[in-house]
């Protein structure tokens, strides 16, 4: 039998076992992952992202407990950590806080590490969501590494993305700023029990209402001023506006109306046909990379025998540009 | 291209809550290029077990500073071995009197560190012991 045989039959070895394949980038992930494609496409995925030590774990941990006890679902959680720059090796623990979820066999936890990846996801974590899919699991719930203001892979591939932020971390100039906020469906501020949650809250509200401005009245130097929304568009009858969510996730407050918020983010995907959408740019982000990492590979091996390292040292002496380099390489004149 | 790293469960079973010697284990195998999926304190014998399935991990370490070794260890490898998951190499670190030493690497257990143990020798052993 097949690993993906094994893994559509529910065996929980075979799936742990093809997850190391995938991650591999080995020869017997990448036909399984061909064998498993027509089984995907079922699974919720849901991206949750922030800043390091804003509480994303303890709160997957609860998401999943909830969507276990209330929902009956089967939970699939890929968990991301940063690998070392310098020795390329990882302490992954995401599985810290995740411990209410032992000892459930319809939670299958994974840990990765970014093996060097920038986006906050790691190369071969959209594979290992795939094989999750065709497992079977209803919910995948992506969480990426603690992520600063750039690492928006996980928009890419998720359906729903969860941007977690804490009171205290940033002021409004942080919340004008491009980059992660932009991506979250829902944002989350966790740890509401903290002072300043008001504050937090009051810099989100604002980046959402500059993003979609709505009628208001309010005074100004003693007159009553009265501003007005632009028209809309037809087409946005269906429009979503990311919801602000506090947490408390060490307690499990406020996790009920996080996942109604969910719920109605998932209506909201397939009224408005955004589902597709999504579908269609993660399935194409992902053929992309897969082309471009091809043919680079096919390329360096195509280049004569140490033609590549000479061109290199000869740019580390400075006595060539890389453009120049490239040319050379490419047999560009 | 196929990329293949040392994947270890760090874990403490049992009640102790002494956690530091299993941090500065899971730190040295970090920079020893491993990927080390750490579990945290008061961990069951049928928790670690299902880590180690999930995590499809080479190795499992084990700290126990509460004597409770000879108890936690046989389980951990027995239910190791009902996940079908033997060919998991199985590393004890913590308070171990001489005569349990010989006992549980007559269980299978591949290697045990006492206290003042270099890092360096339980990464060239945790090395050598994938190599083979």
């Amino acid at each position: 039998m097949t690993y993906a045989q094994s893994v559509l039959n529910g065996d929980r070895l075979a799936l742990a076992r093809l997850l190391t394949q995938v991650e591999n980038n080995a020869p017997e992930g990448r036909s399984a992952l061909i064998e498993l494609f027509p089984s995907t496409g079922k699974a919720h995925l849901i991206g949750v992202t922030g800043a390091p030590g804003t509480g994303k774990s303890s709160l997957v941990n609860q998401l999943a407990m909830h969507y276990r006890k209330v929902e009956d679902k089967r939970i699939a959680i890929v968990a991301v950590d940063p690998s070392s720059p310098f020795t390329g090796g990882a302490v992954l623990g995401d599985r810290v806080r995740m411990r209410d979820l032992s000892g459930d066999p319809k939670v299958f936890i994974r840990s990765m590490a970014t093996r060097g990846s920038l986006g906050g996801l790691a190369q071969s974590t959209a594979g290992m969501v795939q094989v999750f899919d065709a497992a079977g699991f209803d919910i995948v719930i992506i969480e990426t590494v603690g992520a600063g203001q750039s690492e928006v892979d996980v928009a890419r591939l998720a359906h729903t993305t969860l941007v977690v932020e804490a009171p205290g971390l940033g002021d409004d100039i942080q919340a004008i700023k491009a980059g992660i906020l932009e991506i979250a469906d829902i944002l989350v501020v966790n740890k509401a029990d903290r002072p300043g949650v008001e504050n937090t809250e009051k810099a989100l509200k604002s980046m959402l209402d500059l993003a979609h401005p709505t009628e208001r009245v309010f005074q100004h130097h003693g007159s009553t001023m009265r501003t007005t929304a632009p028209a809309q568009p037809a087409s946005s009858a269906l429009m979503w506006i990311p919801p602000i969510q506090r947490t408390v996730s060490t307690e499990g407050k406020g996790i009920v109306e996080l996942t109604e918020a969910i719920a109605r983010h998932v209506v909201y995907l397939r009224q408005s046909g955004d589902w597709a959408v999504r579908e269609r740019t993660h399935l194409e982000v992902e053929l992309e990379a897969l082309i471009r990492e091809t043919l680079v590979n096919r390329f360096m091996e195509n280049i004569p025998q140490g033609m590549y390292e000479d061109v290199l040292e000869k740019v580390i002496q400075r006595n060539v540009s890389p453009w120049e380099a490239m040319k050379i390489l490419m047999k560009e004149k | 291209m196929t990329e293949h790293k040392i994947r270890v469960l760090v874990a403490k079973p049992g009640l102790d809550g002494h956690d530091r010697g299993a941090k500065v284990v899971a730190r040295a195998l970090r920079d020893a290029g491993m990927e080390v999926i750490y579990t945290g304190l008061r961990q069951t014998p049928e928790m670690i077990a299902e880590a180690a399935l999930q995590e499809d991990v080479d190795v499992v370490g084990l700290s126990v500073l509460s004597g409770a070794h000879m108890a936690l260890a046989p389980r951990i490898m027995e239910l190791l071995k009902i996940n079908g998951q033997s060919k998991v190499k199985v590393f004890i670190g913590g308070i171990i009197p001489d005569e349990d030493l010989h006992r549980l690497k007559e269980m299978g257990v591949t290697g045990v560190y006492g206290p003042g143990a270099s890092t360096e020798d339980i990464i060239r052993d945790v090395k050598s012991a994938m190599a083979e």
